[in-house]
């Protein structure tokens, strides 16, 4: 579990982050939101204290984060940026092993890790083991860079902006992935972005930043339908919120016994999907597969206003 | 391909020449008058040649070590308002003609081999120090992050990502300095160090011009190819990042 506790950053007498208090459950995945010059990288870095906190406290399980030495702190959490800052002159496997071999781990056991991780990753071991880093593609490299943050099994992982640089086509799969790994490993994950779209697709809960305060720490759902300020309400984006709204919700919630027409539908797709598929091929109703149904009309339910 | 052939050849010509110079009598006779000899030999010119390799190697490697240990210190935290310094001194040394050094240097520690050591190796600072200045400081910012991140204490980001990162640039400045102090050790010869420039005095004193050509052929292909030796160095360990 981590809290944050009053956190605040000044910088010549401005605050960037100012007076931020946060808990993050193990196993839940946040994400900070906000604009360029919000602080929720402010916010990110002092977590590892790769920024001082001006005023406050960091707790993790119970330990402020104040009295461990920065580097033995940084060992113990993972981190992934924008731009992955892999070593360009270390080959995939060094790059992976950078943690553990800092904590000192048996060879063989580091490049039993290291399998594992590219293995996980979708990346085969064989194949990607010696490559230079300039020898992947950006999605390769992205994932290179969450698995050596993962390396030393860290109970905690921070991420800014991990996605920043993949094309949108890659990015989604990149999304679905982490979410995945971060689900199997029960790993905490703390994750910066600007995009509220990404936001939506991949946190448990989203802690709104503007100017340096947090305006809003809610679960999706509860962002989108009841924003706590306008300018979270603009962050949302008002057009295209009923979807995103919709794409929170798996059909298997809103499924309804019944029959209906064409070709069935998952159970844990999510009703944006449904949505579309409905007005795509024309139907009233999906069938769901392994039973029941779903409506337009229950569709319709969900994504109005409340 | 065809320039790694004709510096292999270059290399061949000048090993033979430097160690069996008289069946190269009959090129340089043309460049005699009044029956001098075409070949110089007051001294073998293998050993002159390496006397001449031994002090430049000597000058940089001297040059590396302090150049680079300075733009080390002046990287680090606590070194960083000795910047401005470590830059005058470095380009004070450039900026001193060589000859002068020598001058200088003579009343203190006579001729010989010291003071041109002296000269060459404040003439050399200056490629080394900028070149891993910028080498040390040129870093692609996410790099950096991600080493700090991770955990690496400043020593181990020194060793382990900032040093190999500098590598090329640093080989590019110690190419520099080589091929300078190469050239400017022949003028060593005027206080009696033993180096190229002895064959080239020599022949400017007697007024013949083969014994000057022979000392700028041999040093001016030796200048060409330790050049492309250290280019080679570099484009490998630029290679290996993925620069080239």
């Amino acid at each position: 579990m981590i809290e944050i506790r009053n956190l605040s950053r000044l910088y010549g007498g401005l605050a960037v982050v100012d007076d931020v208090s946060l808990t993050v459950d193990k196993g839940q995945l946040l994400v900070l939101v906000g604009t360029s010059g919000s602080g929720k990288t402010t916010l990110l870095r002092m977590i590892n204290r790769l920024v001082e906190p001006s005023a406050g406290r960091v707790l993790i399980e119970g330990v402020d984060t104040a009295t461990l030495p920065p580097h033995l702190l940084r060992r113990r959490i993972g981190y992934a940026i924008q731009g992955h800052g892999l070593f360009p002159h270390r080959t995939v496997a060094q790059n992976i092993a950078t943690v553990p071999r800092l904590l000192g781990w048996p060879r063989a056991q580091v490049a039993a890790r290291v399998d594992e991780l590219l293995d996980l990753f979708q990346l085969d071991p064989a194949a990607f083991r010696d490559r230079m880093p300039h020898q992947l593609s950006g999605g390769q490299a992205q994932r290179v860079g969450v698995a050596r943050a993962l390396a030393a099994k860290p109970d905690l992982l921070l991420m800014d902006e991990p996605f920043g640089a993949l094309d949108p086509l890659i990015r989604a799969k990149a999304q679905a992935d982490l979410k995945e790994i971060q689900r199997r490993l029960g790993t905490t994950l703390i994750l910066v972005t600007h995009d509220m779209a990404e936001a939506v697709a991949l946190g448990d809960r989203i802690a709104v930043m503007d100017r340096g305060r947090l305006l809003q720490d809610d679960t999706p759902a509860r962002i989108l339908t009841d924003p706590a300020t306008p300018f979270v309400r603009d962050l949302i984006g008002t057009a295209d919120r009923a979807l995103r709204l919709l794409s929170l919700i798996p059909v298997a919630a809103i499924a309804v016994p019944g029959k209906a027409q064409g070709a069935p539908i998952a159970p844990d797709a999510s009703l944006r999907d449904a949505l579309a598929e409905c007005l795509w091929s024309g139907r009233e109703a999906l069938p769901v597969e392994g039973g029941g149904i779903v409506t337009l009309d229950a569709l319709r339910a969900q994504a109005s206003q409340r | 391909m065809i320039g790694r052939i004709l510096l292999a050849l270059a290399g061949l010509v000048l090993l033979a020449f430097l160690i069996a110079p008289a069946p190269f009598a009959p090129l340089f006779q043309p460049f005699t008058r009044n029956g001098a000899p075409a070949i110089y030999a007051q001294t073998s010119l293998l050993s002159l040649t390496l006397s001449h390799l031994a002090i430049v190697a000597a000058a940089v490697a001297a040059s590396t070590v302090i150049g680079l240990t300075l733009a080390i210190l002046v990287t680090r935290r606590a070194g960083r308002e000795f910047l401005p310094l470590a830059r005058t001194v470095t380009a004070v040394g450039q900026t001193f003609p060589p000859v002068a050094v020598l001058a200088l240097a003579v009343p203190v520690l006579g001729f010989g081999t010291g003071p041109t050591l002296v000269a060459l190796f404040l003439y050399g600072l200056l490629p080394v120090f900028e070149n891993a200045l910028a080498g040390l400081t040129g870093q692609p910012p996410a790099v950096t992050e991600a080493a700090r991140g991770m955990g690496l204490t400043p020593r181990q980001r020194l060793w382990q990502i900032d040093l190999p990162l500098a590598l090329p640039l640093l080989l590019a400045g110690m190419r520099l300095t080589a091929v300078i102090s190469l050239g400017t050790a022949t003028i060593g010869s005027t206080i009696a160090a033993r180096t190229l420039g002895e064959v080239i005095i020599a022949g400017l004193l007697s007024s013949n011009t083969a014994f000057v050509l022979q000392g700028g052929l041999v040093v001016g292909i030796l200048a060409v190819l330790i050049h492309h030796g250290f280019q080679a160095l570099e484009s490998r360990a630029r290679r290996r990042m993925g620069l080239e």
